[in-house]
């Protein structure tokens, strides 16, 4: 992973399980083609070689590019991924999502991993989280799945665009 | 002390290992017996709610408690040549005699006696000092999961975390899965020691993981109210503002050691080896202990995964099945090295592949 934990504060964060940077395992989408992608890309964040292969041996069209190693890090073919997000409820590091940036002017979907209760509800406002659990903004549950019917729901939000890169989950409110 | 039980292979331990060495034996002919203290076969697996990593031969993306049902499945698959006996712990060996004494429930004891051995008894939960941790409101964290898991029941309202290895961050989560809130992970080491996407996993949850951090003391009057917390330097000494956390639990992370008592009384050869986290018996590449006819497989061997211990007890329950003289595929036997090595190759598994070649043996004198 590459983890030099004396260094920076950012170090020490993602040494503490924070993202900071783009690394390899963690890459957002080529932008250009991201903003025209009905139905939109993959987001990996599992920069670190562990033996754990799923995102890659669950993918339906090999967008998640197969291992040579089990410890590979996820690397993307952008071609291929046509973002059904099973990998998002195949992940056991709750690691993938998916984001679309077709949904409108200033909003964007993202379909995030959820295994606590209460499951939101179509329709219902919830919170969305940073990676360090702050609430960033408000979003609007556009669908509730759960593709793999193991309890882990895929969960579609619209949120505003600017925050795609910060968003990885939501808390319910009642 | 009357009763006598016959066997081919004794398993004991129905954990991932036991039950994997109890299938393979068995699907080459064996009749098995398998011992396991608790009130039912699975071991770990049976507390484990999250998906499992690995690799699919090993049902990645799979959670814990459903692997242990596929394994009973198989098992049962094979018709009568597994027995399992719950509720029943081996309490000792007998080397002149060669059989093993099994206590049933705690009244009704009886003998073992075995053509061959698979110990496969995982490890057992480290704890370290602190002043006032023998306060009610201190767990392991494997009581914390068996209590959740398994009886679906909530230790507390506010938890300190102490240790961010897998377990203490699997567990972190599956706290607050349960509504349980984590006041802190506090972690000693300056980088996690579980995987990353855990980590990730419950720090956008707002739980906070504190590195270079360790519990100093709990307090609290009859039961836990609170504990002080510290920064360490990078020798590991106490630096900074102690500060106070309130909390009714706090749960302990800090390691596993393998359980090998019954190994110290077979008088097989053992090694005191860090990277697999306490004393291990010795192996050659079939999980064969000294003992000629004692196999190792899982924790027992080492700390390592799931993953790993299921394919150690496939190799040890194939290589005793050939011992007591039945056809097994040999072909097998490479596969289930080769996953093993898969399985470790990573930077992860460098720990354990520098634990492995210290324990690892060409062969036993005949
Ligand atoms: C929180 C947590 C999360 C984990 N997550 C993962 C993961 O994602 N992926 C992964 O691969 N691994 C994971 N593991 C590790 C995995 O659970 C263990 O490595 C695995 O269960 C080891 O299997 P085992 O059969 O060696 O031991 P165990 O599962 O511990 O089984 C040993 C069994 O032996 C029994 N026993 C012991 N002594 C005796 C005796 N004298 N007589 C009779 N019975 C006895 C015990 O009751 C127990 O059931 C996790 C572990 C924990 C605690
Ligand atoms: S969203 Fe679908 S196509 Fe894209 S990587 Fe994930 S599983 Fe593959
Ligand atoms: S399945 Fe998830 S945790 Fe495992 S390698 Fe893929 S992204 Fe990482």
């Amino acid at each position: 992973m590459g983890c030099t934990c004396n260094s920076s504060d950012k170090e020490k964060l993602f040494c503490s399980g924070v993202l900071v940077d783009n690394r390899p395992g963690a890459v957002l989408p080529p932008q250009d083609a991201w903003e025209k992608k009905k139905g939109g890309y993959v987001i990996i964040e599992c920069p670190q070689r562990i033996p754990c292969n799923p995102c890659a041996t669950s993918c339906p069209t090999g967008a998640v590019v197969p291992f040579v190693d089990i410890n590979d890090v996820p690397a993307i073919d952008y071609d291929k991924c046509t973002g059904c997000a099973l990998c998002v409820a195949k992940c056991p590091g709750l690691a993938c999502f998916v984001v679309d940036l077709t949904y409108g002017a200033d909003e964007a979907v993202i379909k995030l991993p959820y295994e606590l209760e209460p499951k939101p509800v179509k329709g219902a406002r919830v919170k969305c989280l940073n990676r360090v659990g702050d609430e960033v903004s408000d979003g609007e549950v556009f669908a509730v799945t759960e593709p793999l019917k193991d309890h882990t729901t895929v969960v579609s939000v619209v949120i505003p665009k600017k925050l795609v890169g910060e968003i990885r989950a939501i808390k319910v409110v009642c | 002390m009357k009763k006598m039980i016959d066997t081919d292979l004794l398993v004991i331990g129905g954990g991932a290992a036991g039950l994997c060495a109890a299938a393979e034996a068995a699907g080459a002919g064996a009749r098995v017996t398998v011992i396991e203290s608790d009130l039912h076969a699975g071991g770990q697996l049976v507390k484990q709610t999250h998906k499992f990593f690995g690799s699919k031969d090993e049902y990645a993306g799979t959670r814990g408690f459903k692997i242990a049902d596929i394994l009973l499945d198989e098992i049962n698959s094979l018709g009568d040549k597994v027995e399992i006996r719950t509720n029943t712990t081996v309490t000792g060996y007998y080397p002149e005699e060669g059989f093993f004494t099994a206590m049933k429930g705690e009244e009704e004891y009886y003998r073992i006696k075995a053509k061959k051995t698979v110990v496969a008894t995982g490890a057992q939960e480290r704890l370290i000092p602190f002043p006032n941790n023998d306060l009610p409101g201190v767990y392991g964290a494997g009581a914390v999961q068996t209590l959740m898991n398994v009886y679906g029941v909530v230790p507390g309202k506010k938890v300190l975390m102490v240790g961010a290895g897998n377990i203490g961050l699997i567990v972190s989560y599956q706290l607050r899965q349960a509504g349980v809130e984590i006041a802190a992970v506090v972690e000693a080491m300056p980088k996690v020691g579980g995987y990353w996407v855990h980590a990730a996993k419950i720090r956008r949850l707002g739980i906070p993981i504190l590195l270079r951090h360790t519990i100093v003391e709990a307090f609290g009057d009859k039961v836990i109210e609170g504990a002080v917390i510290q920064e360490l330097d990078d020798k590991f000494s106490l630096i900074g503002e102690p500060r106070t956390i309130e909390c009714d639990v706090i749960c302990m992370a800090v390691g596993l050691t393998p359980t090998t008592e019954l190994f110290w009384q077979a008088d097989a050869r053992m090694l005191y080896c860090p990277q697999l986290c306490g004393h291990v018996p010795y192996r050659d590449e079939t999980m064969r202990t000294s003992h000629p006819d004692i196999w190792v497989a899982g924790d027992a061997s080492g700390i390592e995964e799931a993953s790993a211990a299921m394919v150690e007890g496939r190799i040890a329950g194939h290589s005793a099945a050939k011992a007591l003289g039945l056809p097994v595929r040999e072909e097998s036997f490479k596969e289930y090295w080769t996953r093993l090595d898969h399985l470790r190759a990573g930077e992860v598994g460098e720990k354990i592949r520098g634990g492995i070649c210290q324990v690892l043996v060409d062969g036993w004198e005949a």
